[in-house]
């Protein structure tokens, strides 16, 4: 005889819901999912209401009206009388330019300060000391107002270069102008240029940019294949080839030959009138927030390098020495992917501050996407709901495809442990 | 045998020499300078060129800080008294202008007859802080941490007093709730009617009774509306709710991500992510002119109350990584051993988990309130008179149109001293928290 005992079964009661933690989960998502929708429904009724006695639909058709505005500093073409969304996108585009430049002068400096932080030379990492917690304790803000300031105040204006006997002069044999109106450079000019190409019709690509891109990668790709054979011979044979300057001459090379063929010339900028003419303008307002945002982020920058490094340890170097590495090697093959581990994350987290402290580019007058949609566009057309949520909605792709970049990158240096 | 001996061994020492000191090439200063600043031509290179620049900057700068004027009335007055003073074609700084706005660079217009209220709220909030921050404090002071924010947002904001008392009550009724329901239905019932009493408190009863004891015993300070603040005043007010609100925000946040309720943990991963995503100034933005929109029609609330809740949410999402760093950091034996000893998930956090992951977080803690309150500065874009913003606004004086690295050196000063004082700080706190064996 088997005898089947079922367990006894419980009557639900309401204080389970409570009481008992296989419902009480339960209960809580369901509190927390009600309340937050019952606050949203909350907001966006009264979001309605208010707008409706403004009398202010929602819409977006707005961003298709001419904008009205210059805008000084910018990548592609853009009157005045073009519309607020293309206004939009240059601004993007000086958001996303001050970010590069930015995130690669910051990169340099911290690596260099990091490590000088580290030298044994008491006064230079003093002096390096000094300079990272300057740079950390004082608001970015304030910096970016300090060097506009140190921009228009200390530097000639263009008069001074004018006339027999001026008092201020060019720089690197009469190519750049530094004077406190901005930065003038040369311009790369082609003169067999190969046109532009409109995408979408909304604005043109170089060719000759896209020539030029496209030449150098295919180069570096070269220079990896001979790289990859160099490996594998070694493997093999024990012996490296010695590929430098195949890979130099592979990088390099291709790209002269383009420079040639397109017929690459310099177009410098000339003292005319009151102002220059002719080059690349830079203006103080770019130039300053660059500079800024690069000193204040090389100084975090620097901390993440000094940290990384410290956090090899010095039985990594050891072991590598016994094995027979050179200091060089150890250097690439032991010490800097282990450091870098511990390097990247915080650094990507940097380049993202740095992204989202571009933003503050509205305080000396740089016309970013913070600028344009959330400065000018949003004043001029009181449309505060729409233009704020888009601000936010590019700062929050920006942000994110960054974070997706580093979340790849993490699960690829991941170590597997046991 | 001793006869041979003499004849061989001419000189036997018998008592040790004295210990000699090193040579002068080995150790003292000079080996130090040689090990460490002329140790191979690189490091004479580096050591050559940082003395360079450090004599540049102090000859350029030095002359410029002592060559100054204190007792001018406008910039140019400044440079005829310089120049006056110390010869043709000198050029030195300005300081009377810090001198005759430094007021206004602490209080903003602050009306003057009043800055005692700020001063006392200041003085008192280093007495609140205190027990927090040092063990050593008497214990008693705490009842001051829990009364001073009611006590200084009256000395601010002034008004009546029963306001801020009725505001306090709410949390007193709730707590009281949680002290007798508690004994008698469970934790979560207490919670849940806590919440509810406090809610119903503010809302519907808070109004009326404050009116009442108003009439009847009206005793109030004269009222500052909120246009009146600025300076460091703004900065610090700011600064301090934010970071006193976002340390618990912050910590229920990264509860919420770590939790392993789906709904609860989405919800704080948007939130987290979202305020992350996006650039301080929006938020400024949001607070500006958008947060009325999201209100009932009619409500109108102070622009710094409304910055201030949007720091303060800001800071949380910073905050909330930094726990949920520390939470990940701890060894997951941690969390079974408080499960073995049968404690529920609050008693296990209070006692447990907390402690050690808010001790392995506190550099992360710090960074993100240092730059919170650097991060105050960004309320001048809004048209907030910080430091900044009050900067701009000296300089717009005609007296003093021009001055321009006097005033951003002495704020720069300022916000340094503040915020290295707080990595210091929190330098000692790892310190002496420090109860590991590495």
């Amino acid at each position: 005889m088997t005898i089947v005992t079922d367990p006894p079964k419980e009557s639900f009661r309401l204080g389970m819901l409570i009481y008992d933690s296989r419902y009480r989960s339960l209960t809580i998502q369901a509190v927390a999912l009600i309340g937050f929708m019952l606050l949203a429904a909350w907001l966006i009724s009264n979001a309605a209401q208010n707008l409706a006695a403004l009398g202010k639909p929602i819409g977006f058709d707005y961003l298709a009206d001419p904008a009205g505005y210059d805008i000084n500093q910018r990548l592609i073409e853009y009157t005045s009388r073009s519309t607020h969304l293309r206004a939009a996108f240059v601004g993007l585009l000086n958001t996303l330019l001050v970010a590069v430049l930015g995130c690669a002068l910051a990169t340099v400096l911290g690596v260099i300060i990091g490590v000088l932080r580290l030298s044994r030379n008491w006064i230079v990492s003093r002096l390096m000391a000094i300079y990272v917690e300057a740079f950390r304790n004082v608001p970015v803000l304030l910096w970016i107002v300090f060097f506009m300031a140190v921009l228009i105040e200390t530097l000639p204006s263009p008069r001074a270069f004018r006339g027999d006997d001026p008092t201020a002069s060019m720089l690197l044999n009469d190519t750049v102008a530094i004077t406190n109106r901005g930065v003038y450079i040369p311009e790369p000019l082609f003169t067999r240029s190969l046109g532009d190409i409109s995408v979408f019709g909304a604005f043109g690509i170089s060719i000759d940019l896209l020539v030029l891109l496209a030449v150098l990668a295919a180069g570096l790709w070269a220079a990896h294949r001979v790289a990859v054979r160099a490996d594998a011979i070694q493997e093999a044979t024990g012996d490296r080839p010695t590929t430098w300057w195949q890979r130099l001459l592979l990088i390099v090379g291709p790209v002269l030959v383009t420079l040639i063929a397109l017929g690459f010339h310099l177009g410098y900028s000339e003292l005319k009138g009151f102002n220059f003419q002719g080059g690349i303008h830079l203006r103080n307002s770019l130039i300053a927030l660059w500079l800024a945002l690069s000193l204040y982020t090389a100084a975090f920058i620097a901390e993440i390098v000094r940290s990384g490094i410290l956090a090899v340890s010095h039985g990594q170097t050891e072991a590598a020495y016994a094995l027979g590495l050179s200091p060089n090697r150890t250097m690439n093959l032991v010490i800097l992917p282990q450091a870098m581990r511990v390097i990247i994350p915080p650094l990507i987290s940097q380049y993202l501050n740095l992204t989202k402290n571009s933003s503050l580019a509205i305080a000396v007058g740089y016309m970013d996407i913070t600028g344009t949609l959330g400065g000018i566009t949003m004043n001029q057309t009181g449309r505060e709901l729409e233009s704020v949520l888009l601000l936010m909605l590019v700062y929050l792709a920006i942000s994110l495809s960054i974070s997706a970049v580093m979340n790849w990158y993490n699960n690829r240096v991941k170590l597997v442990e046991r | 045998m001793s006869g041979t001996h003499a004849e061989t061994v001419r000189y036997v020492r018998d008592t040790m020499l004295p210990e000699q000191a090193p040579p002068l090439s080995a150790a003292g200063p000079i080996a130090w300078v040689r090990t460490n600043l002329f140790a191979g031509w690189f490091n004479t290179i580096m050591t050559l060129l940082s003395l360079a620049v450090i004599f540049f900057t102090l000859v350029e700068l030095v002359p410029w800080l002592v060559q100054s004027s204190w007792t001018a009335t406008s910039l140019n007055e400044c440079r005829a008294q310089i120049v006056e003073m110390y010869g043709e074609g000198t050029t030195g700084a300005c300081w009377a202008v810090i001198r005759e706005r430094y007021l206004q660079l602490i209080y903003g217009f602050y009306p003057s007859e009043l800055y005692w209220r700020p001063s006392l709220a200041f003085v008192l909030l280093i007495f609140a802080v205190a027990p927090i921050l040092f063990e050593r404090v008497p214990r008693a002071l705490l009842y001051l941490t829990v009364i001073y924010p009611f006590l200084g947002a009256w000395l601010m904001w002034g008004g009546t007093v029963w306001l801020p008392i009725g505001a306090f009550m709410g949390f007193v009724f709730a707590y009281l709730t949680i002290r007798f329901v508690g004994t008698r239905a469970g934790a979560i019932v207490a919670a849940i009617a806590a919440v509810v009493v406090a809610i119903v408190w503010w809302l519907f009863l808070m109004g009326p009774v404050v009116q009442e004891f108003e009439q009847s015993i009206p005793l109030a300070l004269e009222p500052v509306e909120s246009r009146a603040f600025g300076g460091f005043m703004l900065s610090i007010l700011i600064g301090v709710t934010a970071i006193a609100g976002s340390l618990p925000l912050g910590i229920l946040l990264a509860l919420g991500r770590q939790s392993d309720l789906f709904i609860v943990k989405s919800l704080c991963v948007g939130f987290i992510e979202f305020i992350r995503g996006v650039p301080l100034i929006t938020l400024l933005f949001v607070a500006s002119v958008l947060l009325n929109v999201f209100l009932p029609p009619g409500t109108n609330f102070d622009i710094i109350l409304r910055v201030m809740i949007m720091v303060t949410l800001f800071a949380a999402a910073y905050m909330a990584e930094v726990v949920r760093g520390g939470l990940a950091a701890l060894p997951k034996g941690q969390y079974e051993a408080a499960d073995a000893l049968g404690l529920d998930y609050w008693k296990a956090q209070r006692l447990i988990i907390m402690p050690q992951a808010l001790k392995i977080s506190i550099p992360g803690i710090v960074s993100t309130f240092i730059g919170v309150f650097k991060d105050t500065t960004l309320v001048s874009i809004i048209g907030l008179l910080d430091p900044l913003g009050l900067s701009n606004a000296i300089r717009s004086d005609t007296a003093w149109n021009g001055v321009v690295w006097e005033l951003y050196g002495f704020i720069a000063l300022m916000f340094f001293i503040f915020c290295f004082s707080m990595s210091r700080y929190s330098m000692y706190l790892e310190r002496k928290l420090q109860t590991g064996h590495r």
